[in-house]
C-alpha cells in the first residue's frame, strides 16, 4: 500500500479534528491498556514481568538462532506436507500468491485478519487479476466495506464509533437498519458463511511458525481463521520471516503472553496448530497448503542495529499505551504498521527518507517499552533513528543551525548566561503574547514562560556572599 | 533494566547540577533544593560553569552536537564526588544516557561511566542516597498535595515514591492521588515545537485530570513538563499551576540556615 508516512502532521492535524475518532480511539485504547494491565498481572506484578522477561528471551533466542531455524522449519514443514516458498519482497510474494490462485482457477478467496497481507498489498493485487478478496474479520470486514485500512494492528476499526460502522453496513451491505453491535455482528457472520462455502482459496497470516515441529500457530476470536484454514481447497499463509520460534513450548508460552498483551484475554477463543494438509483419513481442511516466507526487508533489520524489533508479536499493546496514538489514530502513520512499533519498523523497512517524521512523532514517555510483552526498547530505537535523520537525510536548516547554535551557547557559558540575560529583558519589556513562527508552535498552546529576574547562578553568588558574610 | 548499583553517597559534599531550566525559569527551585541541603548538614557547592546536559540535542538526534555540550558537563564535574539535579529528566540524561552517547568513545567513556555513577535525582538522594525520608518539616497551615510522575524519572530512574515520602511526613501535609498520574503531559522537548499540536492534545488530558484534582497543589519533579502545563494553565485562563515538589520541602523547614538539630531547644 501506499506510505504516506511522511505526512504525518497534517495526517495528525486531520484526527485531531475529528471528534468522532477522538472520542472512539481513547475508548478503544484505554479499554485495552486496563484489561492488558488486569490479564498480564492475574497472579501479580512478579508473575507477569517473570512472563514477560521469558517471552522476550524465547524471542530473543530465536532471532539470535533465525537462519537455523529457518531452515529447520522448512525441513519439518515439508516434512508434514506444507508447500514451502521464500519471497524476497512485497512483488515476488504478490506474484507467488497470484500464481497459486491462477493454478488452482480461485475465483474468490477469503482472508482472515493479517498485517503482512496488508503490508504487500495482497487484495489490490488479487482484485485486479479479477479475483474476489473477501476480510472476515469483522474489523477487517468493515474497514474493507468502508474502503479504509486498518488503523490498529490488533482493532483495525478501533477509530470507528458503533454509529459509523452501522452507516458503513448500511450503505454497502443489505443489512436491515440496526442500531444493535448483536445484530449487526449476526448480519456480518450470515453474509460470511455463505462467501465461506463459495471461497476456493483461504489467505491467512501466522503468528508464529514453530521450527521443531513444523506448525503454523494461529490464534483468533471469531473462528473465521478456521474456516479460511480449513474450508476452501487451497490455504496460503503469509508469514514474516521474523516469526519463527524454536519449540512447541516455547509457543506455549507465547500464545499466553500474545492475548494477555493484546485483548486482555488469558487466551485467545481459538488457538490453532496447522500441522499440514488434510490428511487421507481425515475429513477435513484444506488439500494444499502454501506457507510463504516473506522477507521484504527484514534480513535488512536483522543485520542492523534494529534487529532487536524483529521480536515483535504485534500485539498492539504500544499502540494502547502511546499518548501520541491516542490523539492521532493509527492511519497518521501513513503506512500498515501504525504506533510507537510502527514508527521504528516503518522507516526501517520502508525507508527512513520515506518516513523520518516518524521518529519524532514520540513524546519520550517511555511507556511503550514497559508494556511490550518482549521488552522491545522503542524509546531508544526512536531516539537512534532520529540520530540516523540526522546524520543521513537532508537536513532542516532551521533545526540544524537552531542545534548548532544552541551546542555552541552551551559551550561558552559566559555566552549562555548573557544570553539568558538578554532574553529575560527583552520577554520582559516587549509586550509578547505571541512568539514568531516557528515558535508560535508553542504559544498557540500555552503562554509565553517568565524568565526569572535573576537566575539561579547570580541566587546562588548572594547566597554565598550571606554564608561568608 | 535496572540501574547498576553505586556506592553510597553519604559524607560526600553534592555538587549541584542546577538544570538550565531551573537556572533561567525557576532559581528558587534551585535556592531550595540547597537550602534542603544544608538543613541536612550537606556541603553544597555549585559548579558556576554549568549549562546543559544536552538533552535537546541528543533527543533531536544531533548526537555530535549533544556530545560537544556533555563533554563540557563532564569537564565541569570532573571533581564532582556527588552530582544532584531537581530533575528527573536531566539526570536521566547524565545517569542514563552519557554512557550510551559515549559507547564508542573510549576517551570519554570511563569519564562518562564515573559521572553517571554518581548522579542523583534530589528526591532520589535524599531517600535512596542518603537514607532520609523525614524532614522533621512543618507547614504552617494544612495542605493538599497531589504528584504527577514525569515520565523519565519515573521510568528512566524508577522514581515514584521518594518525592511522595518527603512531602506526605511532613506535618500538615496530606497528599492525595491524582488520576492517571503516570500519563505524559505532552511536552517532550522539541517534541513541543515540532509537532505543537498533537502535544497540545495529549496537555489537554493530562490537564483534565489535574483541574478536577482535590488537591492544592500538584507536586511534580520537573520543571521541564511543569513549565508546558503551567503555561498551558495559563493560556486556557485556568488558575490552577503545579510546584516542584523541592519548594514544598524548602517551606516546611527553617530557612535561617539551621541545620536540623542544631534548634535553640537543643533537642
Amino acid at each position: 500500500m501506499e506510505n504516506k508516512a511522511n505526512q504525518f502532521i497534517n495526517a495528525a492535524d486531520v484526527a485531531l479534528k475529528d471528534p468522532d475518532l477522538q472520542k472512539a480511539v481513547a475508548y478503544g485504547t484505554r479499554l485495552g491498556f486496563n484489561k492488558r494491565i488486569a490479564a498480564m498481572y492475574e497472579y501479580g506484578e512478579e508473575h507477569g514481568e517473570a512472563l514477560r522477561e521469558q517471552a522476550a528471551q524465547i524471542k530473543g533466542r530465536a532471532l539470535a538462532n533465525l537462519p537455523n531455524l529457518l531452515e529447520e522449519a522448512e525441513k519439518n514443514l515439508l516434512a508434514n506436507g506444507f508447500k514451502v516458498l521464500w519471497a524476497k519482497d512485497a512483488d515476488e510474494a504478490n506474484e507467488l500468491i497470484l500464481e497459486i490462485a491462477k493454478k488452482h482457477e480461485s475465483k474468490l478467496a477469503v482472508k482472515s485478519k493479517s498485517m503482512a497481507t496488508e503490508e504487500i498489498g495482497v487484495n489490490e493485487n488479487l482484485e485486479a487479476a479479477g479475483i474476489e478478496v473477501l476480510e472476515t474479520d469483522l474489523g477487517e470486514f468493515i474497514v474493507q466495506l468502508a474502503e479504509e485500512r486498518p488503523s490498529h494492528i490488533v482493532v483495525p476499526i478501533v477509530h470507528k464509533t458503533k454509529e459509523s460502522i452501522q452507516k458503513t453496513l448500511e450503505e454497502k451491505t443489505e443489512m436491515p437498519s440496526t442500531e444493535n453491535p448483536v445484530e449487526m455482528a449476526r448480519f456480518a457472520r450470515a453474509y460470511m458463511r455463505e462467501k465461506f462455502l463459495q471461497a476456493d482459496l483461504g489467505i491467512s497470516g501466522g503468528n508464529f511458525v514453530i521450527a521443531e515441529t513444523g506448525s503454523i500457530g494461529l490464534v483468533m476470536n471469531e473462528g473465521n481463521g478456521r474456516f479460511v484454514t480449513s474450508l476452501p481447497k487451497v490455504h496460503i499463509a503469509l508469514v514474516g520471516i521474523e516469526k519463527i520460534v524454536a519449540t512447541l513450548e516455547e509457543y506455549a508460552t507465547l500464545t499466553q503472553v500474545l492475548p494477555r498483551s493484546a485483548t486482555g484475554q488469558t487466551l485467545t477463543v481459538y488457538t490453532n496448530l496447522i500441522n499440514g494438509p488434510k490428511r487421507p483419513h481425515e475429513e477435513d481442511g484444506a488439500e494444499e497448503i502454501y506457507l510463504i516466507f516473506l522477507d521484504n526487508g527484514r534480513s535488512e533489520i536483522y543485520q542492523s542495529n534494529y534487529a532487536d524489533s524483529l521480536a515483535c508479536i504485534r500485539c498492539g499493546a504500544c499502540l494502547n499505551a502511546c499518548p501520541v496514538y491516542d490523539v492521532t489514530g493509527g492511519h497518521a502513520y501513513g503506512w500498515v504498521y501504525p504506533g510507537p512499533i510502527g514508527s521504528v519498523i516503518t522507516p526501517l523497512l520502508k525507508g527512513l527518507e520515506n518516513a523520518k517524521m516518524l521518529p519524532y512523532a514520540c513524546s519520550l514517555c517511555g511507556l511503550c517499552k514497559d508494556v511490550c510483552p518482549v521488552d522491545i526498547d522503542l524509546p531508544h530505537f526512536l531516539l537512534d533513528l532520529r540520530k540516523d535523520v540526522v546524520s543521513t537525510q537532508k537536513g532542516n536548516l532551521f533545526w540544524d543551525l537552531g542545534i548548532s547554535g544552541w551546542s555552541w551557547v552551551m559551550r561558552h557559558p559566559k555566552l549562555y548566561r548573557f544570553a539568558g540575560k538578554v532574553a529575560a529583558r527583552v520577554l520582559s519589556l516587549l509586550p509578547l503574547k505571541k512568539l514568531p513562527a516557528p515558535f508560535n508552535a508553542w504559544t498557540d498552546h500555552h503562554a509565553l514562560p517568565a524568565f526569572a529576574e535573576k537566575s539561579f547562578t547570580e541566587l546562588w553568588a548572594e547566597h554565598q556572599g550571606e554564608k561568608n558574610g | 533494566m535496572p540501574l547498576p548499583k553505586r556506592e553510597s553517597p553519604k559524607g560526600k559534599a553534592v555538587s549541584l547540577f542546577v538544570t538550565c531550566m531551573v537556572d533561567m525559569l525557576h532559581p528558587e527551585t534551585g535556592l531550595s533544593v540547597v537550602q534542603v541541603l544544608e538543613y541536612l548538614g550537606v556541603e553544597v557547592n555549585f559548579p558556576e560553569k554549568q549549562t546543559c546536559c544536552g538533552q535537546p540535542a541528543y533527543n533531536g538526534g544531533y548526537h555530535d552536537e549533544a556530545k560537544a555540550v556533555a563533554i563540557e558537563f563532564l569537564k565541569v564535574f570532573r571533581d564532582a564526588e556527588v552530582i544532584v539535579a531537581p530533575s528527573g529528566s536531566c539526570a536521566t540524561m547524565v545517569r542514563v544516557d552519557y554512557p550510551k552517547l559515549f559507547a564508542d568513545d573510549p576517551k570519554y567513556l570511563s569519564e562518562a561511566e564515573r559521572i553517571s555513577s554518581i548522579t542523583w535525582e534530589f528526591s532520589e538522594f535524599l531517600v535512596d542516597g542518603l537514607g532520609i525520608e523525614n524532614l522533621d518539616g512543618i507547614l504552617p497551615e494544612a495542605q493538599s498535595f497531589a504528584f504527577h510522575d514525569s515520565c523519565h524519572g519515573l521510568r528512566m530512574m524508577g522514581i515514584k515514591d521518594a518525592p511522595r515520602k518527603l512531602v506526605g511526613n511532613i506535618e500538615n501535609a496530606e497528599i492525595l492521588p491524582l488520576d492517571r498520574a503516570e500519563e505524559c503531559c505532552g511536552f517532550g522537548g522539541l517534541f513541543s515545537i515540532k509537532l505543537p499540536n498533537v502535544s497540545a492534545a495529549i496537555t489537554d488530558k493530562k490537564l483534565a485530570s489535574i483541574k478536577k484534582n482535590a488537591a492544592d497543589w500538584i507536586l511534580l519533579g520537573d520543571v521541564s513538563c511543569m513549565t508546558n502545563m503551567n503555561t498551558a494553565l495559563e493560556k486556557r485562563g485556568e488558575a490552577k499551576r503545579l510546584r516542584h515538589f523541592a519548594d514544598v520541602l524548602a517551606e516546611a523547614i527553617p530557612k535561617s540556615g539551621a541545620k536540623r538539630g542544631e534548634n535553640p531547644d537543643g533537642e
